[in-house]
């Protein structure tokens, strides 16, 4: 369900862009997908798959989604640390004291298009 | 030789049609710019907008009916429901205030855009003091597009666990009042009110809690003057 809005989303995005660049047919979209942005890519392709068929000038357009780890940043001992291996408590110094620096992207990085 | 030479003058001909645009932009940006144009107009027209969150249940209607009921006389209030699929609660809502209250349809889609909350806007008669929106019942991809509402509320229902907070970080991170609902029932589960505000306060140091039990309208009152006093602040 939520993959669903963000593909509508991001087909506004780049019809937006296609409209500056006098495109007619876009043929493939790049996203930048962050490791706890919540977006699921399995779903996102599934729901992205479906939404193109009916969408003119996007047919057959792929999905290409690189995924971009989560880091959080610790205050306490002013280091870094992966977000999906410890969550918000800080593996070097149990602090909590801590906030996502990356990884909840959902952005598209480029589109080809004719 | 000539053959290849023709081969990659077509294929760079090819490859110079295909234009490659560089977007990089967020896809929550360009509905951040048109909530901020929707609130800026809300501020000139003197139109407060509260978006009202929760999970599925947890108490939305049955609150908006209290509260709505307790402050209707003071100001023109009118509401808008988010369902997938049905109108059910914006009849319930009429029928219950007798205020003015109208059925977004979603088409399928879990959250509210600030471009889909403008169009409901329209629909709804001029003069409001107050327009609420019942977004759809999800405490994930709500939190995620800014409606362009002067101010967020969710409803957390005791059933539900005082752990939500820690679950549902940037739900709780947006809003500005978590009303805990049914409290009616907390004798019958382990939930723990203390945790939950000190959970809540980890997210948003910030964020009003009242505990309310929307069913017999106990601790709505609490909830309804803040509204009023915001509904002021906002037309000042
Ligand atoms: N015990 C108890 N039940 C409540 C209370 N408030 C609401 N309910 C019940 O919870 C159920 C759901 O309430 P609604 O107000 O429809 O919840 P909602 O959040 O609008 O639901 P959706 O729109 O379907 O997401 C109903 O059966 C209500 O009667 C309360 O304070 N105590
Ligand atoms: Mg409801
Ligand atoms: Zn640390």
């Amino acid at each position: 369900m939520h993959e669903l809005g963000i593909v509508f989303h991001i087909i506004k995005e780049v019809k937006k862009a296609m409209q500056e660049n006098n495109c007619s047919k876009v043929s493939k979209v790049v996203m930048n997908i962050g490791e706890v942005s919540t977006v699921v890519p399995y779903y996102l392709e599934d729901c992205w798959n479906w939404a193109v068929s009916k969408e003119e000038g996007f047919q057959g357009c792929k999905l290409e989604i690189k995924m971009l780890d989560a880091v959080t940043w610790c205050d306490d001992c002013k280091s870094e640390y992966p977000t999906v291996a410890h969550g918000k408590t800080c593996p070097h110094c149990g602090s909590g004291n801590t906030w996502l620096l990356r990884g909840n992207e959902v952005e598209i990085l480029e589109i080809e298009a004719i | 030789m000539q053959i290849i030479h023709y081969l990659s003058a077509r294929k760079l001909k090819i490859m110079e049609k295909v234009k490659v645009i560089e977007i990089k932009k967020s896809i929550f940006e360009e509905n951040g710019r048109e909530a901020d144009e929707l609130r800026a107009e809300l501020k000139k027209k003197g139109v407060f907008l509260l978006n009202l969150m929760s999970s599925p249940g947890s108490g939305k209607t049955t609150t908006l009916i209290a509260t709505i009921n307790a402050i209707k006389d003071k100001i023109k209030v009118a509401v808008m429901e988010a369902d997938i699929d049905s109108d059910v609660d914006a009849i319930k809502i009429k029928e219950a205030t007798g205020i003015e209250s109208i059925q977004l349809h979603t088409g399928g889609m879990c959250h509210l855009d600030a471009e889909m909350t403008r169009q409901g806007l329209d629909n709804l008669s001029e003069g409001l003091d107050l327009a609420i929106l019942e977004n759809v019942g999800n405490l994930v991809c709500p939190a995620e597009f800014d409606t362009g509402a002067v101010r967020n509320a969710m409803i957390l229902s005791v059933p539900e666990g005082h752990d939500k907070p820690l679950k549902y970080p940037l739900m709780f991170s947006i809003c500005d009042v978590v009303l805990i609902n049914k409290t009616d029932v907390l004798p019958y589960f382990d939930f723990d009110m203390d945790k939950c505000r000190e959970y809540i306060a980890m997210r948003n140091p910030a964020a009003k809690v009242f505990p309310i039990c929307a069913r017999t309208g106990e601790g709505v009152d609490s909830f309804a003057n803040w509204l009023l006093e915001e509904v002021a602040l906002w037309k000042n």
